[in-house]
């Protein structure tokens, strides 16, 4: 039952990075777009975003109904990266609205712009810095080490930093790819091909960078890494992808293109999960909080899988119907 | 600023923000679909002209009210950490059958909105439908999860923890229904009399405009009709208010002396120190008819209450005469409004009763605002009635008024916008549909 729950929750998180982070990355890629660009970007995400976003709220739901200590000591200890979040949450999905149905085309439209693209960059960065915080383990529950080494030092490093670069460089890389084939003309196409590689490169990049600020705040992630066999072929995935996304976009095919993509990032993100699996959040005295020890009584795990189950059901049909809809060209 | 009261303010804001949208979103689309349906009964492109442009409008408020509500599911973590770490393993099931209704509506909302060209009409009527029901049913699963803490069932709590956990037990508690009747029907009438009000205002400037009549005539029949049976669903939330929370019932209606019988006390000013109400109406035995269905039934007032397990006076007192007030005003426009039109339909066009439509537009929202207040404030000091205390639950983490700042910066900012948005956007309706004649 706790396995069926830890993978629904593991599912919703890579489909909101997949999916919502498309969506964040839309933002990120207009800011090096151009004008002309705007529209297909708008016309892109317009129909998906708010049930892209949905999954988010379903990991969330996840973690305070089966993990509640988790929830609730992440929300204790990172309440202020996580309220940078909300802020780039709550702008970006309102300034994009407003923008997509205000009728006029003035200042105000300037500002929705800016308010969009500001906030996309945001919530990524700062998501990316509270995953950080929770793989460091410089999270503390004793309040006698003072508010900077309680509230600040566990996402305030170079480590975190990194993490939430990461993140938006990530979240730029899949917009730009799921953008190619939204494009109307030659040459934005050309662009969004000519922003994919070079989101890509940041991406590994940054990637690479990631370990390196680790070792530098003195936690060894790369043997960490090393003797899981899962992670390993994970990365071997990450590396096979990348010819074969640029294949992909060679020969225009659209869907496998897509596929590709979030192959790449579901083994990136599983890659991830497979060092840290059980734990959910690395605590500074060791005592870490992993799924099992934070996990609710046996009655609330079943209800919820329970609501988990019926409510995939009712929501994957809708959810493809939704993307056939509007993701398939005719 | 005290972290609690930070925290409290915090809260109340993100949510007298977020429900104003979940009542839009609770009710547009049934709106949207039923006049949908007309014009895919009747054929009549007036019925079609007024689906889009509703439509619009509810792009944008679903778009605030998704990204309020996601702001509030973290805030409940933020804000609230310890009472999370024991509610969410109770609570956390009409939460996640919440989760699902929304993502249907999420959805088939996308699919509404921007599916208008893509699909076979029927298809996209039942989309439509689709969200309607999946709104309503998210609005009664959070309610339920919010009657919880006033009803808190399902659990054995030994030691400080939480043991024995029921969730089923804990959703269907004894408040989950009346609650949960009495907030929708609120969304109905709040959303149908401010979007019947719009639509006066507008045809008090041009009358002849067929749209806008019927925008306001779909609007209102809703609008009618649940704001008639308010009242009822109103009493029967009281009586279970009476039963369970006696402090809460105590506090909203002023009562300071247990009395039996009891009377009702209307308006005023209750003045803790004497412990009596100022200014008031007073109604002989009332209050024990409406609270216990007999005139001569003892009515616990404040004193029976333990003084540190007193919820204030003034708040919920004043806030529940709003509700009621706002509340009884609509119901008769709603009367008003089914024997017009049943009899006497040229009155719908008259000056004097646009003008009175007009001005109810704000006032279905003022009663969820002071519904909402009464009920929450009404359960202080206890954040999970007769289990634990508001204080007890709030974060550790110093400095919240910061957080408070920022978030209500960010709400009063986004108001604005809106506001002014919304403003524009109507403004340009009359080109579009000044065409129509009746």
């Amino acid at each position: 039952m706790l396995v069926l729950i830890i993978l629904i929750l593991a599912t919703s998180f890579v489909l909101y990075t997949v999916l919502g982070g498309a969506d964040f990355g839309a933002g990120i890629i207009e800011t090096f777009a151009g004008k002309r660009e705007e529209r297909t970007i708008s016309r892109a995400i317009a129909p998906v975003w708010e049930a892209n976003h949905v999954w988010l709220i379903l990991a969330v739901v996840i973690l305070f109904t089966a993990f509640p200590l988790v929830y609730s000591s992440l929300s204790l200890v990172l309440h202020i990266p996580l309220m940078l979040v909300l802020i780039g949450i709550i702008f970006r999905g309102s300034a994009f609205t407003f923008r997509h149905y205000d009728i006029g085309h003035g200042r105000s439209h300037r500002y929705y712009s800016f308010l969009f693209k500001a906030s996309s960059f945001i919530t990524p960065m700062f998501l990316g810095i509270t995953l950080g915080a929770m793989i460091l383990g410089r999270v503390t529950f004793d309040q006698s080490v003072g508010f900077y080494n309680m509230f600040i030092a566990p996402w305030l490093n170079v480590f975190c930093f990194m993490m939430g670069v990461f993140s938006t460089c990530l979240f730029a890389y899949i917009a730009a790819v799921f953008l190619i084939s939204e494009a109307v003309t030659k040459i934005e196409r050309k662009m969004y091909v000519r922003l994919s590689i070079k989101s890509m490169a940041a991406t590994m990049t940054t990637g690479i960078f990631v370990f390196l600020a680790a070792q530098w705040e003195g936690h060894n992630l790369m043997p960490e890494f090393f003797n899981s066999p899962l992670s390993i072929a994970c990365m071997a995935i990450v590396a096979v992808s990348v010819p074969l996304i640029l294949h992909f976009i060679h020969t225009r095919n659209d869907f496998f293109l897509r596929l590709s993509i979030a192959i790449q990032v579901t083994a990136i993100l599983i890659g991830w999960f497979a060092i840290q699996y059980p734990v959910m959040i690395h605590v500074q005295n060791g005592q870490h909080l992993t799924f099992l020890n934070t996990q609710a009584p046996a009655a609330t795990l079943k209800q919820l899988l329970i609501a988990l189950i019926v409510g995939l059901i009712l929501v994957i049909p809708a959810f493809v119907f939704l993307f056939r809809v509007f993701k398939v060209k005719e | 600023m005290d972290d609690l009261v930070a925290a409290r303010l915090q809260m109340a804001m993100s949510l007298g923000f977020h429900i104003v949208f979940s009542c839009i979103g609770m009710t547009m689309p049934v709106l949207m679909a039923f006049s949908e349906w007309r014009w895919l009964r009747t054929g009549k492109q007036v019925y079609l002209d007024v689906t889009k442009a509703w439509s619009k409008g509810v792009a944008i408020f679903f778009a605030v009210g998704a990204v309020s509500g996601t702001v509030l599911s973290f805030e409940l973590g933020l804000l609230w950490p310890e009472f999370m770490k024991h509610a969410g393993p109770i609570i956390g099931m009409p939460f996640s059958w919440e989760g699902t209704a929304f993502f249907v509506e999420a959805i088939a909302l996308g699919i509404f909105l921007y599916g208008w060209n893509r699909l076979n009409k029927w298809v996209h009527w039942m989309s439509g439908v689709v969200v309607g029901i999946s709104g309503v049913l998210s609005g009664i699963f959070v309610v339920a999860a919010n009657s919880w803490m006033n009803s808190p069932t399902g659990f054995d709590w030994v030691n400080g923890k939480a043991e024995n956990i029921d969730p089923v037990k804990a959703m269907f508690n004894d408040a989950w229904l009346s609650q949960s009747i009495h907030m929708v029907l609120a969304a109905f009438v709040a959303t149908s009399f401010a979007v019947a009000g719009v639509h006066a205002y507008l045809l008090l400037k041009n009358r002849a405009n067929t749209f806008h009549h019927e925008a306001v005539r779909t609007a209102l029949i809703f609008g009618a009709v649940a704001a008639i049976l308010q009242p009822f669903s109103g009493d029967f939330s009281a009586k279970d208010v009476a039963k369970r929370q006696p402090a809460k019932m105590a506090a909203m209606e002023a009562l300071y002396k247990t009395s039996k019988p009891a009377s009702l006390v209307i308006g005023g000013l209750p003045n803790d120190k004497e412990q009596r109400v100022d200014y008031a109406i007073h109604v002989p035995k009332l209050l024990s008819f409406l609270a216990h269905g007999d005139f001569n039934a003892e009515v616990t007032g404040l004193d029976q209450i333990p003084v540190d397990e007193r919820p204030p006076v003034l708040i919920p007192h004043i806030a529940f005469q709003i509700m009621v007030a706002c509340g009884t005003l609509l119901a008769m426009a709603g009367i008003m409004y089914l024997l017009f039109s049943w009899k006497w339909q040229h009155i719908l066009f008259k000056k004097w009763w646009l003008t009175f439509i007009a001005f109810t537009t704000p006032l279905g929202f003022i009663a969820v605002e002071a519904g909402w207040t009464v009920t929450e404030v009404g359960r202080q000091p206890w954040i999970i009635y007769g289990v634990m205390r508001t204080k007890d639950a709030v974060s550790s983490m110093p400095g919240l008024q910061y957080s408070f700042f920022l978030i209500t910066a960010v709400y009063v900012l986004l108001t604005f916008i809106l506001v002014w948005l919304m403003r524009r956007q109507i403004n340009t309706l009359p080109q579009f549909y000044e065409t129509a004649k009746p």
